[in-house]
């Protein structure tokens, strides 16, 4: 068996939450340069040029690139083989509130969502954990704003709804969320499962690296083909109209019920913030 | 159009925007989101005195980060702005001429526009930190126990938005929208 330390953990879930929201991920700043080049609206040109700025001189000078710097999503692989003393959440917890201290970040939870008010820490966190053989400990942090989780949806197709429901599901969202989730953005999609499943499997496609490929042929053929047309969709950076309305889409998938095909959307702003470690 | 704006803006100023008009904007605006907008409104469904002038002013929809030491005020981008739309009319019988915040907004908002001759500019949602650049000072007025969702008074210089809806009831995201879709 091998020991994680709960102090290190804490330590490591503060720092990757401060530097997910200052740094973007180099390969999302490389597709913002790539969709700005590419881009045929001069307006659109312009925003995205703003985008590229803001993230440059937000790593440059150790700013939130967002005020948004979200709701703290953590998810945690962990082997049969690890093990710790201690609540492995409140270790969590104390991370993210040193983060959102210490990391001049914005508290944006509030402790009931009926009677609203703020837990000042941005506690508690979002905690997904995953047992798998071996003796890995890794965490990934994603800290996760609101103007684009108000645009991501679950529906529960059926079979004879298809490829075709699927994707005039994707479109319709895209489309109708228009500049509200800050475009260019990110599509996740969690296709099969059961309700709560693919809206899990949603939000793991968006921690996927932004320009890898599927090793799911018919997953990389869709990804592809959803991408085309979204962009053929017209709603372009923040939704002044263009040609790059969407940077990837990113599909998970898990077999699921004979009688069902569930879909869930979940939608990434441009500021695709995300950070893994591996202890 | 790149349009030098200093605020108090005058009704015939505001009047005068187009949509797509760029517009960069010195002086003084409010802050004000979800929370603060709830309280406002009930303040005048109680006939109170609002703790803002609101009358020819700008409102802005954000809720920045805390400010790091040496600087004014944290990143400081737009959030959505439909979520106010609910709130918007009763500011705007106060006289409220330009909100600033992102993405597309009500029927029944745009409608509201050419009968008070007002506008609606976005600023570029996620580039925060640029913004936060030209924000010279900030305090807060009001609520101050609502956090990053009290009411603050920002003092700024050549802030960047767009004229999105102008007070003709046109629309910059119909406009575009239509220009690049692919039918």
């Amino acid at each position: 068996m091998r020991t994680i330390d709960l102090k290190l953990v804490t330590k490591k879930v503060s720092e990757m939450f401060i530097d997910a929201c200052q740094n973007i991920p180099e390969n999302v700043l490389q597709t913002l340069q790539r969709a700005r080049d590419e881009e045929k609206s001069p307006l659109g040109k312009e925003v995205l040029s703003k985008i590229i700025d803001n993230d440059l001189l937000a790593r440059e000078k150790c700013l939130p690139i967002c005020q948004d710097t979200g709701v703290a999503v953590v998810f945690l692989t962990i082997g049969s083989e690890v093990t710790f003393e201690g609540d492995i959440h409140e270790a969590i917890n104390e991370g993210v509130r040193i983060a959102y201290r210490d990391g001049y970040l914005r508290k944006s939870v509030v402790r009931h969502p009926l009677d609203r008010v703020n837990t000042r820490d941005n506690t508690p966190a979002i905690v997904h954990i995953k047992v798998v053989p071996g003796d890995i400990f890794k965490i990934d942090v994603a800290p996760k704003g609101g103007g684009s989780e108000n645009m991501s949806l679950v529906k529960m197709l059926i079979p004879a709804d298809g490829v075709e429901g699927i994707k005039k599901l994707v479109l319709d969202t895209v489309f109708n969320a228009g500049g509200k989730p800050c475009p260019p953005v990110i599509v996740g999609l969690g296709i099969g499962g059961n309700f709560e499943k693919c809206a899990l499997m949603a939000k793991e496609a968006l921690l996927r690296e932004i320009d890898d490929v599927s090793d799911d042929p018919i997953v990389a053929k869709l990804e592809a083909e959803l991408l085309e047309e979204i962009n053929k969709c017209g709603v372009g950076p923040m939704g002044f109209g263009g040609t790059k309305t969407c940077l990837a889409v990113k599909i998970n998938t898990y077999p699921c019920h004979i009688a069902s095909l569930p879909v869930a959307i979940n939608i990434q702003c441009h500021a695709a913030r995300h950070k893994s470690c591996t202890l | 159009m790149t349009i030098k704006l200093t605020t108090p803006i005058s009704p015939e100023q505001v009047k005068s925007l187009k949509i797509g008009d760029v517009v960069l904007i010195s002086g003084v605006i409010y802050t004000g989101r979800d929370a603060a907008h709830k309280r406002l409104v009930e303040m005048i469904d109680r006939n109170e005195k609002l703790p803002i002038e609101v009358e020819n002013g700008v409102i802005y929809y954000v809720g920045p980060t805390p400010a790091k030491p040496g600087r004014a005020i944290g990143s400081a981008g737009p959030t959505s702005s439909y979520r106010m739309d609910a709130y918007s009319e009763p500011l705007m019988q106060k006289g409220l001429k330009v909100m600033i915040g992102k993405g597309s907004r009500s029927q029944e908002f745009k409608a509201l526009l050419p009968k008070y001759g007002a506008v609606y500019l976005s600023a570029i949602g996620g580039a925060a930190a640029s913004i936060s650049e030209t924000v010279k000072k900030c305090d807060v007025v009001t609520f101050e126990d609502l956090g990053a969702e009290a009411i603050h008074r920002l003092e700024v210089e050549d802030f960047y938005a767009i004229v999105t809806y102008d007070s003709n009831g046109d629309d910059l995201f119909e406009k575009g929208i239509n220009e690049y879709q692919v039918k």
